[in-house]
């Protein structure tokens, strides 16, 4: 097939141009983005490339004067190969920035020396020291080991987690220079992008399970001390948002300790008639966000927050449920969770765990709440301290719950207990607010019937 | 041993690398001395390389202007004048002031300038020989080895001096030749040839590859050639010369071009094909210092020490471009190494100049190697035609690339080809080292109206591409 060699759209409203120089014998094999010819008119100079591989056929000889549109030249798309001539162009010439050769031989120092990998000693900083008129001859300075990677990039891929090695080094004896390196960092970049997003595919692995990958890949070299990974960018938000949380309100703690008997009475004597009713089962958390809304609605404080010199109560429940995802934790909120019943807030958040199993948890699903409860009970914990997610102005921790001796009615007897923690925004909540906050999830859990009643 | 031959730091050789790292040496309190075998300190660059021929370039390009451009301007001169006498005095008189400006310089910094030639007699020992002097032996901490290059030998075409030569004596014809032959399309014949091309001679480069300054990219060495073309220069490239014969008062050539044979007779043949480092009498196969056998490059580690402790060796002894800025920078952090200070030469960030008309500017890669180390980049490249201080001038030939990141947008390298890249050159070297994108440079204020802003118009040409926050 041909192909015609067409003069492009100049611009600027040229309609004539000069074929200045055709680049190009007639006959030779080009490739797709090879300069065929230069156009000049008396505003600019274009060149002009293939479209296409294959043999070139001139038409109108360079000095003519063209109009945009005119077919100079075709090429052959199927041709046999003409002359070879565009080989020539590709030999590097004799080169001198230094040697071309071992670039293609993969990671140069490697071949060159032994490879010192390590990191160079530590910069020896300071004044220079003063002349040593009366030392002996020759410098012992010398004499120490000189690394042979630039210390600046030696750094740089030490903080990366570099190894140099892998890096195609252009500058003088093939070194790796530090725009060598940033370069290998922007492929990386690609790489691990791909990667992850791969990896998010398949996130039905169990908690914990990421941390496995990186741990053979060590123990099958020489075992590094350390793993230098990127951070992710949600475990970079995560970290801002923590350090913000703490460095931007007054927050403490206040516990409690629940006696969770009645609900999983409760929850024993209906589980097979509330499954059977709404095809979700019943558990605790729903127990809490119903103790947690009632709470709300007791001290609304607790449900605001501080907009600049203002004070913002919400007179609706988005209730934000911690739920732990491979690559951290997710706070998706449950909407108006003041207006649903318990099979509504368990469909709710079955339904988010699934999402954030598949993946297809979107921003909206974490903006929003106005209160959180977060269970790090799930992972056993006894008693922890959570941190508030700002702008909301508490978080309620649920832990494990465990048997243990409790004096009731002046009995030891031995019950299913829970501590359960307040973390608050002082600023906004008062000691006596937050304690009675906490004390009233607390007396609706453990008689759930007060939920019944309101009190 | 007397104590007034004791230094800290003997630099052999006072070009632009080794009487900077004189200078540097001398400013972090060491006891230095300078030793070298001309009578004019500066090396190769101040007497025979770059100021010379800059010199001659700007001379020469004040007749060509006076002769072709004037009258476009609405100036008219009768009867333009050649005095080539005149021209080759103001050179030398300009070499003769830098030249003495480096003395001065060594001097007031208290480097003891040594003149003869010196050779390694031992570890720390460097021997100094004179004509009109007895040896001497210095003992040194440390040497600097900072001899430069010189230019390479052809055995088909030896320097006569007269009729076959160097750049050196191209830097010094006493007549216009009629027809200069120059071997090799590098950076020194184009400059050279610019300089006899515009007082009056026809200048033929042969060069064996198909590209002129086949370092640089190879649309800038396309519109270079081009333009060179239209001053009047004949290129034949993929070109060998076989043969060079002084026959009477010419030199007959035979050369191999892609369409046969062809006989050409030049009233002088410049030889410009390479440089080669200058390691010969220096003692250092004695020593012990390795060299590369192909290029003749002394091996160094990342702080220029040589094989043997405390020998160094910078600038053109080194691999890397031979380039006077890059071995002043190679002087600086080689003598901060030696004063314990930790220092560097970015390698990235390496500026090249083509002195022709209109000059050619570069740093960092070109598309070529771009595409050879397949990095996804973006280009911008943007016409002098259209700046409106270019039009001012009447010069709007040329233009800027810009290549940058695909992902990132870190400018990767600039290409400049056009009135005043050399002076430009220098932001992009800037952009280059602070790894600037080309959104910074498109963004940046630049003064109205002036070259700069192709510049900036060809980094915007490059924003546009990239393609930013791309996975992440």
């Amino acid at each position: 097939m041909k192909q015609d060699i067409v003069i492009p759209d100049v611009g600027e409203s040229v309609q004539e141009a000069l074929l200045a120089e055709w680049f190009v014998q007639p006959g030779e094999r080009v490739t797709k983005g090879t300069v065929l010819f230069v156009l000049e008119t008396d505003k600019v100079t274009l060149e002009v490339a293939a479209e296409a591989d294959g043999v070139v056929e001139v038409l109108v000889e360079a000095g003519e004067t063209v109009t945009v549109g005119t077919v100079v030249g075709r090429i052959d798309t199927q041709a046999a190969p003409g002359p070879e001539r565009e080989e020539a162009t590709e030999v590097s010439p004799a080169d001198r920035r230094g040697e071309k050769e071992p670039e293609e031989e993969g990671p140069v120092p490697s071949s060159e020396r032994p490879a010192p990998a390590h990191i160079p000693e530590v910069p020896r900083e300071g004044a220079p020291s003063p002349p040593l008129e009366t030392e002996g001859l020759p410098s012992p300075a010398a004499a120490e080991p000189t690394p042979e990677a630039f210390p600046s990039v030696a750094r740089l891929a030490a903080e990366k987690g570099v190894d140099l090695h892998r890096v195609v080094g252009t500058g003088p004896y093939g070194r790796v220079t530090r725009g060598d390196l940033l370069l290998f960092l922007e492929s990386q970049g690609e790489e691990a992008a791909a990667k992850e997003a791969a990896a998010s595919g398949a996130v039905s692995t169990p908690l914990g399970a990421p941390a496995q990958a990186p741990r053979e890949e060590a123990s099958s070299e020489q075992a590094p001390e350390t793993i230098r990974k990127p951070m992710s960018r949600i475990r970079k938000r995560i970290a801002e948002r923590l350090v913000h949380a703490k460095q931007s309100m007054a927050m403490l703690t206040t516990f409690n300790e629940v006696d969770m008997g009645r609900v999983m009475d409760f929850r024993r004597r209906f589980k097979d008639l509330f499954r059977e009713r709404y095809e979700v089962s019943l558990g605790i958390m729903s127990f809490f966000v119903k103790a947690c809304v009632a709470a709300l609605q007791e001290i609304p404080e607790v449900n605001a927050r501080i907009d600049g010199d203002h004070i913002v109560y919400n007179n609706h429940v988005h209730m934000g449920v911690a739920i732990g995802a491979e690559r951290g934790l997710v706070v998706p909120v449950i909407r108006y969770a003041d207006r649903l019943d318990f099979a509504g807030i368990e469909q709710a958040i079955v339904d988010y765990v699934k999402k954030v199993r598949e993946n297809r948890l979107q921003l909206s699903d974490l903006e929003g709440g106005t209160f959180t409860i977060s269970n790090g009970g799930v992972y056993g914990s006894l008693l922890s301290t959570p941190i508030v997610n700002p702008p909301q102005s508490a978080i309620l921790g649920l832990h494990k719950i465990e048997d243990r001796p409790v004096a009731l009615d002046g009995q030891v007897t031995i019950r299913p207990m829970m501590y359960v923690a307040l973390s608050y925004d002082h600023r906004i909540i008062d000691g006596r607010e937050a304690v009675t906050f906490l004390k009233h999830v607390k007396e609706c859990v453990e008689d759930p019937e007060r939920l019944l009643v309101g009190v | 041993m007397t104590e007034e031959n004791r230094y800290d730091l003997v630099v052999i050789g006072s070009g632009p690398g080794g009487y900077v790292a004189c200078v540097r040496a001398a400013q972090l309190g060491l006891r230095v001395a300078c030793v070298e075998r001309y009578a004019r300190l500066g090396g190769v660059c101040l007497n025979v390389g770059c100021i010379p021929s800059k010199a001659l370039l700007d001379s020469s390009e004040h007749y060509a202007t006076a002769r072709h451009r004037l009258a476009e301007h609405g100036v008219r001169v009768d009867a333009v004048e050649l005095d080539l006498a005149a021209m080759m005095a103001r050179k030398d008189r300009v070499v003769g002031e830098l030249t003495e400006n480096v003395r001065k310089l060594l001097e007031r910094h208290k480097v003891q300038i040594l003149a003869g030639t010196a050779r390694m007699a031992g570890p720390g020992k460097v021997r100094v020989e004179s004509a009109d002097a007895p040896p001497v032996e210095l003992q040194a901490r440390a040497v600097i080895l900072a001899t430069g290059s010189e230019p390479v030998q052809v055995p088909s075409m030896p320097f006569d001096g007269r009729f076959i030569v160097s750049s050196t004596q191209a830097l010094g014809f006493e007549r216009v030749p009629e027809r200069l032959g120059i071997v090799g399309g590098g950076y020194i014949g184009l400059e050279l040839g610019s300089v006899w091309n515009r007082v009056g001679s026809q200048v033929t480069v042969i060069e064996m590859l198909p590209r002129v300054a086949s370092l640089l990219d190879a649309q800038v060495s396309r519109t270079l050639e081009r333009l060179l073309r239209r001053q009047g220069f004949q290129f034949l490239l993929e070109s060998r010369v076989e043969e060079a014969v002084v026959e009477g008062d010419a030199v007959r050539v035979c050369i191999k071009t892609p369409n046969g044979e062809e006989e050409r007779g030049f009233d002088r043949l410049l030889v410009a094909v390479g440089r080669r480092p200058l390691t010969r009498g220096l003692g250092l196969e004695a020593l012990g210092v390795e060299t590369d056998p192909k290029s003749g490059h002394i091996r160094v580690d990342v702080r220029y020490q040589t094989t043997v402790p405390g020998v160094y060796a910078i600038g053109d002894l080194v691999a890397g471009p031979m380039l006077a800025h890059k071995a002043s920078a190679e002087a600086i952090a080689c003598v901060e190494g030696i004063a314990g200070l930790e220092s560097e030469v970015n390698y990235d960030a390496v500026p090249s100049i083509i002195y022709t008309w209109p000059e050619v500017a570069s740093v960092g890669k070109t598309e070529e190697e771009l595409k050879e180390l397949q990095v996804p980049y973006c280009i911008g490249t943007y016409p002098f035609a259209g700046a409106g201080r270019a039009r001012c001038m009447g010069e709007t030939d040329g233009f800027v690339k810009v290549l940058s990141h695909a992902g990132s947008g870190r400018v990767l390298g600039v290409h400049i080809i056009g009135p005043r890249a050399s002076d430009m050159i220098a932001e992009a070297v800037l952009a280059v080292e602070c790894g600037a994108t080309a959104q910074d440079l498109g963004r940046i204020m630049h003064g109205h109206p002036t070259f700069s802003e192709a510049l900036q118009e060809a980094a915007r040409v490059a924003t546009a591409c990239a393609i930013y926050g791309r996975g992440a």
